[in-house]
């Protein structure tokens, strides 16, 4: 199978690999998929004060496909609000990498693990906007 | 002619994938060139010399792939590799007796032209035993003695398995057919010319071969049809009438000689190449462990051909591994699959977990296999593994102390 140049790239030189601390609140982690399926990816970001995402990270077990869509969307997502980083779609993913047909559950899953980490996110910060508002 | 060390250009990978296929021996292909050009005649024609010769070759190949096994020259029958041999033997047994018996036993384990050739007549209305194996790849011989009943005509059992490289217990299978009046079948296409193998004394009525596992052509190969008792076969391929009418087709007089020049060089080197190879593989496992954690040799590793190694490098994706190891070329565990994304079924039949299953790696070492190659082999997966694994989140979770099995994944 011949893959694109970019994916081998992002395979060969994976952008962002690492953890944040994912106890801390202006973390949100996202850990998607299942061993036993070949593919987990863990994807988190961190959130500035001003509601940019200002760094991500990830962690995946899976194909070369698989750790390219992960890494190209902690690229992707930096910079920008949580909401415009939940718009990127498994089909921009797909294109950018030039998936294989039997590869496109690769960008699903980057994907899922964006919005996972997103939904972590926001629920921490509900949870400290609540427990704000019970102490006042 | 000298020893051959290095089949390979400098610019290829190094080739550890010999359960795939082997490059065809200098040795053979010599042998067969004349037969290409000058000695091209027809091996069945009788009325001139062209024939003659041609037919005087494919006899010779014939015997020497008849001693490989222990069998007579007139009990070996050319086809066109393993897997027609394998349709050839559970077909045309299975339909030249359907009146009397109509059951087969197998394994789970075994190649898919096998697990194929058995759906397809379980459609037809014939009874099939998958047989499980245990978790070293084996099969439990009490199970297959039970499984055997008076209604069962044929049991197919491989040799050696394709992808785990485990030897099946030949003689004892043999026996139990043998009290039981079933006749015995095996795949032999990794095996021949790897292990000694005796039709007699290990009561095997049909055993299938190929060429190009043992370096020889691909194209090629043969099936072993016992005389003594006469073992009746309906062919698949009707025609002229070659092969005692079981397989019609003019013979391909280059392939056949390639096929018996094989069989007779895997003969005379065997005991040397056998014990070459367990050092290389000894060799590679030592070199892994050393510098790895967590790895593991899937299937038994006494009961098994030297030139097989089947690990599972944990938390690592095996076809992320695969990618990275560019100077390598090996196998992925779904060794026949691996366009589609599910684990081996073979591993999955030994009961190792799928996520287990999804990091494995088949590494063949063959004939022209140095122990340079398996150093520089080890070198890169070492490296490569230990890379993935500094990516890989299963791993992370491994060192934290965190069980992956407690963990609900959401399957997809």
């Amino acid at each position: 199978m011949a893959y694109s140049e970019k994916l081998i790239d992002h395979y060969e030189n994976p952008r962002n690999i690492g953890s944040l601390d994912k106890s801390s609140e202006d973390v949100g982690t996202g850990l998607v998929g299942a061993p036993a399926c070949g593919d987990v990816m863990k994807l988190q970001i961190k959130v500035g004060p001003d509601g940019l995402i200002e760094d991500a990270k990830f962690k995946t077990f899976g194909c070369g496909s698989a750790i390219a869509s992960s890494s190209l969307v902690t690229e992707w997502v930096k910079g920008k609000t949580i909401d415009e980083a939940e718009t990127i779609k498994n089909t921009d993913i797909a294109k950018h990498l030039a998936l294989p047909p039997v590869k496109i559950h690769c960008s699903v899953l980057a994907e899922d693990a964006i919005k996972a980490a997103i939904a972590d996110y926001r629920a921490k910060t509900t949870k400290k906007d609540e427990a704000q508002q019970a102490a006042e | 002619m000298t020893a051959i060390t290095q089949i390979r250009r400098n610019d290829q990978p190094i080739y550890l994938d010999y359960q795939a296929t082997t490059p065809v021996d200098p040795r053979v292909l010599e042998a067969m060139m004349p037969y290409f050009t000058h000695k091209f005649g027809n091996p069945h024609s009788r009325s001139h010399s062209y024939g003659w010769e041609a037919e005087e070759a494919v006899e010779k190949a014939r015997a020497q792939v008849a001693k490989l096994i222990g069998a007579d020259e007139k009990e070996v029958i050319f086809t066109s590799g393993a897997t027609e041999s394998n349709n050839l033997a559970i077909r045309g047994v299975a339909e030249f007796y359907k009146d009397r018996k109509n059951h087969i036993v197998t394994t789970v384990t075994e190649h898919k032209c096998v697990l194929d050739t058995c759906r397809h007549l379980e459609q037809q209305g014939f009874e099939v035993t998958y047989l499980p194996v245990q978790k070293n790849g084996l099969i439990d011989l009490e199970v297959l003695r039970a499984a055997v009943t008076d209604k069962t005509v044929l049991v197919s059992i491989m040799a050696v398995n394709n992808e785990i490289g485990v030897i099946q217990p030949l003689a004892e299978i043999g026996k139990i057919c043998r009290e039981k009046k079933a006749f015995f079948h095996t795949d032999a296409a990794q095996a021949a010319g790897k292990i000694p193998l005796d039709v007699e004394a290990m009561n095997i009525d049909l055993m299938s071969i190929s060429g190009h596992k043992i370096y020889g052509p691909k194209g090629i190969g043969a099936l072993y049809v016992r005389r003594k008792p006469r073992i009746r076969l309906v062919p698949l391929i009707v025609g002229g009438g070659q092969e005692r009418g079981f397989r019609s087709g003019t013979l391909p007089t280059p392939l056949c000689v390639g096929l018996g020049e094989a069989a007779e060089i895997a003969m005379k080197e065997m005991d040397a190449e056998s014990k070459r190879l367990a050092k290389l593989q000894a060799r590679m496992l030592k070199g892994l462990n050393a510098k790895l954690t967590d790895i593991h040799v899937n299937g038994d590793l006494e009961h098994r051909i030297p030139g097989n190694l089947n690990i599972g490098f944990a938390y690592v994706e095996g076809e992320s591994l695969m990618m990275g190891i560019k100077g390598l070329s090996v196998s992925s565990g779904s060794a026949c699959t691996s366009a589609s994304l599910e684990p081996s079924y073979v591993l999955r039949a030994l009961g190792v977990e799928e996520d287990m299953a999804h990091t494995s790696l088949r590494i063949g070492l063959g004939r022209f296999t140095t122990e340079h190659e398996v150093d520089t082999a080890v070198d890169e997966l070492v490296h490569h593994v230990n890379k993935l694994r500094a990516m890989s989140p299963l791993w992370e979770m491994a060192q934290e102390g965190i069980d992956i099995k407690s963990i609900e994944w959401a399957a997809h």
